[in-house]
């Protein structure tokens, strides 16, 4: 049960660093004093912000990149992820959108997944084979990802979506998060509906607020302190799914693409500062 | 590749059901549920078919927010129907048993294993202790809960009830119905209940 040995490790993490401050905060409160909680986490993840990790997996997608790779030996400089072949700058910016060639909407990972398919001659099935990474396995492209992101740091999100696709995935991504169900009739909206919710003490962003929804989506990708990993958005699509109850979301899905690119338009204006550290 | 099957077939339907007359908004949500059923594999316990939704799920997905009193009425009247209570009429448990479920947030996800019992993480929603600390705040405190209520029948029934199944009482709550759905046991749901009205529980101390 990796997962939860993982959550129990990071509320240990939490926790240890908050315990004198909150018991001073909540001993004496009768109902829900988040405020001070609030702040004291906000504080510990500024003391994360100082030297981050994902440095380490920029480092190592920038490799990837730009090397010859795959059965017909082309490097990702010819890829077209949403500027044109070879852009990086700006890219994940407008992303989710349109591709003429796949006649989909795509975001970074599946875009990343269809030129190993396409360009560098890679079989589906091996492009797939590992989406998120491990201290055993790393992902090649949770690095690109990174190094993808990192190069849209200080941008602010542009995300077109007037093409008839990306206005149906818009659409069907809005009713995946308020579809309610599953054994604990968890929505996204669930979690994710309202100003100052909490899980214990995990501050929840209310993705119906532009702001918030805004600050959330322009963090991710992230290095998470609790896993010693790089994470993708799709990564916390995944992870919700599961704390949702839900099957397994499939990597680079429809219904993936659809929910992200609802979530990255209502992010439209948030200035990227991804990949980030989180605890 | 399955993606772009996917993409034709819902828009087959997408146009099948405009030509029946549906109305646009359940076009939305059928076309939605077909990308859904695509998008997600079973992984251990937790199956494709958590997305199939009944009637309250599907309602309250439709409302998210002002919803139509009569929904709210209906929904809250399909679920009072399907109420369980214990057969040996006995509604308080163990509360120090009671406790630990609050506590436990393991349970139902494909992580967990479906051999060990499910917690009802009260926790994660609710103050109901002092001693406990780390609670959230998705639902109101439940500190001195009992203290407050009183213990008697009717409180007894109502706290069990709320438990068996939230969606009874307060239409589309972001509460669990833990007994109806299956997350807890009726054994189970009587010890958290004692955990909220025992006057020797930490929640009434
Ligand atoms: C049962 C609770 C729950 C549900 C349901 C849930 N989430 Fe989350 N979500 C969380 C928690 C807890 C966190 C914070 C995680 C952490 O810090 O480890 C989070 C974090 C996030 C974040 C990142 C926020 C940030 O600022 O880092 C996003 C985005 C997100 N969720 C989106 C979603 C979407 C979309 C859905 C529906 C598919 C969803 N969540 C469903 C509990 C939930
Ligand atoms: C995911 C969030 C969540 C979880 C988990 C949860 N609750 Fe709740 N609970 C709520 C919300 C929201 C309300 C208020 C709305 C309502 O009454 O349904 C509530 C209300 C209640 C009430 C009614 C309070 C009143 O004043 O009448 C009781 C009793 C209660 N919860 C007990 C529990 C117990 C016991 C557990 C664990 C077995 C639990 N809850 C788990 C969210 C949750």
């Amino acid at each position: 049960m990796p997962y939860f040995k993982r959550t129990a490790l990071a509320i240990t993490l939490v926790a240890a660093s908050l315990t004198g401050a909150l018991f001073a905060a909540t001993s004496s409160a009768q109902g829900n004093s988040g405020d001070a909680t609030i702040k004291e986490i906000e504080k510990y993840r500024q003391a994360l912000g100082d030297g981050n990790p994902a440095e380490l997996w920029e480092a190592r997608g920038e490799v990837i990149w730009k090397k010859p790779r795959g059965p017909r030996n082309v490097s990702f400089e010819l890829c077209d992820i949403g500027l044109g072949p070879g852009k990086v700058k700006g890219a994940y910016a407008v992303l989710p959108k349109y591709f003429a060639d796949t006649d989909k909407v795509e975001d970074l990972e599946s875009r990343l997944v269809t030129c190993m398919v396409m360009l560098q001659g890679f079989k589906y099935e091996d492009a797939m084979k590992s989406p998120f990474g491990s201290p055993e396995r790393k992902s090649d492209i949770e690095a690109l990802v990174a190094f993808v992101t990192a190069e849209s740091r200080g941008l602010k999100m542009n995300v077109i979506g007037n093409h008839p696709k990306e206005k149906e995935a818009f659409d069907i991504g809005k009713a995946m998060f308020f579809h309610r169900g599953g054994p604990h009739d968890f929505g996204c909206v669930t979690c994710h509906g309202a100003d100052k919710q909490r899980i214990r003490l995990q501050d929840l962003p209310n993705l119906t607020n532009k702001q918030q929804a805004q600050r959330a989506y322009t963090s991710w990708p992230a290095y998470r302190v609790s896993q010693g990993e790089v994470r993708s958005f799709q990564w916390r699509l995944f992870d919700c799914f599961r704390q949702q109850r839900f099957p397994e979301l499939e990597f680079t899905s429809q219904g993936s693409i659809a929910l992200t690119t609802y979530l990255a338009k209502n992010a439209n204006g948030g200035v990227l500062s991804a990949p980030s550290i989180k605890r | 590749m399955k993606n772009i099957q996917f993409t034709s077939l819902s828009i087959a339907v997408f146009a099948a059901s405009i030509s029946t007359g549906v109305a646009a908004d359940s076009v939305k949500t059928t076309q939605a549920e077909i990308v859904m059923k695509a998008s997600f594999k079973d992984r251990g316990q937790a199956k494709v078919d958590r997305l199939n939704q009944d009637e309250t799920q599907r309602l309250c997905s439709q409302y998210p927010d002002n919803r139509p009193k009569e929904i709210a009425k209906r929904i809250e009247a399909i679920n009072l129907k399907l109420m369980k209570y214990p057969a040996d009429g006995k509604l308080l448990g163990d509360w120090k048993e009671g406790e630990k479920i609050a506590q436990s947030g393991v349970g139902k996800q494909f992580s967990d294993d479906p051999a060990q019992p499910a917690g009802g993480n009260c926790y994660a929603c609710h103050q109901l202790t002092k001693e406990e600390i780390s609670f959230g705040n998705i639902g109101p405190s439940l500190y001195n809960y009992g203290k407050l209520r009183g213990n008697t029948d009717a409180i007894q029934k109502y706290t069990f009830g709320k438990i068996y199944n939230a969606e009874a009482y307060s239409a589309c709550s972001n509460m669990p119905r833990f007994g109806h759905n299956g997350i807890l046991t009726e054994a189970q749901i009587k010890n958290v209940t004692a955990l909220l009205l025992d006057p020797d529980s930490p929640v009434n101390k």
